[in-house]
């Protein structure tokens, strides 16, 4: 009888942890929203977060981006060419690209790369009082720290998302024209003739959405850190980072479903 | 006596233990802290001084009871008020809380940059002025993790001072220092209130020497408070608690003492 006692008691414990953190999540979020509209607005940080978000994920961005579009040249070929239709392998190669793993791995690599840093960063400044000597000062914890990763976030991840298809085509035109001799005007005008704007805005409303995911997500865990109950130190910080990164990818990929599912 | 600047009253906080237990760390704490004095809140650890200087900016909230600051209830307070409370405040954090991946300078600056209209070149004057009234001319351009243990609390110091504050909090400010070292910050104590009156409220366990600061002494045990208006007036107490206390915390001179014989 205590046993099972025990177990509705937890039950009811875990239930109500994860509804009370879904609510701090829904506050922060929407504070950091309102963060957006507070004066003094930190222009600098913002470019020093765009700096540290966009440009640095370049190169990362870059090799993922080429290597998948050279994967995609080879496959898209081997497949193409047992229904003799290798001419289609560009509009492959660009509609699996702009449609899909553009957003997706772009959304996956920032992730890890920029949105793992922010969580560590904000979690380190939590365990350390930075937060609280900020609030002593009575400044907006949500102005200050958070704003700048949002809009910073917003505005790389649909750029990033877009040179990752422009350099996976690339990488698509090399393997397929020039390794696999695929006619190259028949590469580019059938990517010209079945992409259509369409497209293109799903590509980019999908790595908007993303964006919002992994910064809301990956900022939340961190800003957050001591209502999770994640232990304390270092410890508490490594493990909310790695929480932050898994529960952002797997949000992105459920996201990626939604909107090709309504979008479509 | 002065009007008190910060008043508890009646203030009940717990926190939950290991295991569902409730840790009752203040039980119905009443004391007033007098305006342009120098306060110290003294106590064994874990008896919550700490507890109190987050109550009293709103950084946590009690269980029940009123905190007052400038009369005003801070307990009920919404984020805005709360902010214009907090503007009153100069707080030096027990391990400083510095910006670790700002400069000194950085660090120094930020009040000003985010809470006045000042100009990059007044700031600068400000800033290089403050900084060598307290030492660190020179050390502008280091991070917080390059800095020795007194030079770090002397650039909490100097932070929380900028906006001019009308109340210092200061939580254990020579945790981790060389008796030198404490003596040099408690000059710098001394020497900085006596140029600008705030009203210093001094969490530490530093009883001994602190004591040559203190207008007022409070006593936290067991979840009480008991304030002194004098350090006389406390080694003469004839509370158990307090004599138990006093012989804790002043008498291990004599005790080493008796120890070498």
């Amino acid at each position: 009888m205590q046993i099972v006692l025990r177990q509705i008691e937890n039950l009811g414990k875990f239930t109500l942890f994860h509804l009370s953190d879904l609510g701090s999540m829904g506050f922060f979020l929407l504070n950091s929203l309102r963060g957006i509209f507070r004066r003094p607005f930190r222009f600098a940080a913002l470019l020093k977060e765009i700096r540290f978000i966009g440009a640095h994920s370049f190169t990362v961005i870059f090799f993922t981006a080429l290597f998948t579009g050279m994967v995609l040249g080879v496959q898209g070929y081997y497949t193409l060419s047992k229904f003799g239709s290798e001419g289609l392998l560009g509009s492959a190669v660009a509609l699996s690209l702009i449609r899909e793993l553009g957003p997706v791995l772009t959304a996956l690599m920032v992730t890890g790369r920029a949105g793992s840093a922010m969580c560590a960063e904000l979690g380190i400044m939590r365990i350390t009082q930075q937060m609280d000597a900020l609030e002593c000062m009575s400044i907006d914890l949500y102005r200050f720290l958070i704003t700048p990763k949002f809009l910073a976030t917003l505005i790389a991840v649909p750029l990033l998302t877009l040179m990752f298809d422009v350099v996976g085509i690339y990488g698509g035109y090399l393997t397929g024209v020039k390794l696999l001799g695929v006619n190259p005007g028949a590469f580019f005008s059938g990517m010209e003739r079945s992409v259509v704007n369409k497209d293109i805005n799903l590509g980019i409303i999908k790595s908007v959405v993303f964006a919002a995911v992994i910064v809301w997500i990956c900022t939340g865990r961190g800003f957050l850190l001591h209502k999770s109950h994640l232990g304390f130190g270092a410890g508490s910080v490594s493990v909310a980072t790695t929480k932050a990164v898994v529960l952002s990818s797997i949000t992105v990929l459920i996201w990626d479903y939604l909107l090709t599912a309504m979008l479509l | 006596m002065n009007e008190p600047i910060i008043q508890f009253i009646d203030v009940h906080k717990s926190f939950a233990g290991p295991n569902g237990t409730v840790q009752k760390v203040l039980r119905g704490v009443n004391l007033g802290i007098s305006t342009g004095m120098t306060t110290v809140i003294g106590g064994a650890s874990g008896q919550g001084k700490s507890v109190a200087i987050k109550l009293i900016l709103g950084l946590m909230k009690p269980d029940s009871g009123k905190i007052l600051v400038e009369g005003k209830d801070v307990v009920s307070m919404d984020f805005d008020e709360l902010n214009e409370v907090r503007s009153n405040f100069g707080v030096v954090f027990q391990g400083i809380a510095p910006f670790d991946s700002m400069t000194v300078y950085e660090n120094v600056a930020l009040p000003l940059q985010e809470k006045t209209k000042l100009s990059k070149s007044e700031i600068y004057k400000r800033v290089m002025a403050s900084l060598e009234q307290f030492g660190l001319k020179g050390h502008e351009d280091k991070f917080p993790a390059q800095l020795s243990g007194g030079m770090l609390k002397r650039l909490g110091l100097a932070r929380a001072l900028q906006l001019q504050p009308k109340i210092m909090l200061f939580d254990e400010p020579t945790t981790g220092l060389d008796p030198a070292r404490s003596w040099e910050i408690y000059r710098l104590f001394y020497k900085i209130q006596r140029e600008l009156g705030y009203t210093a409220v001094i969490v530490s366990h530093d009883i001994p020497k602190i004591f040559n600061l203190a207008d007022q002494v409070v006593v936290m045990h067991e979840g009480m408070a008991k304030v002194f208006n004098s350090s006389e007036e406390i080694q003469w107490s004839n509370d158990p608690i307090i004599q138990d206390f006093v012989q804790l915390t002043m008498g291990h001179v004599y005790q080493s003492r008796l120890e070498n014989e």
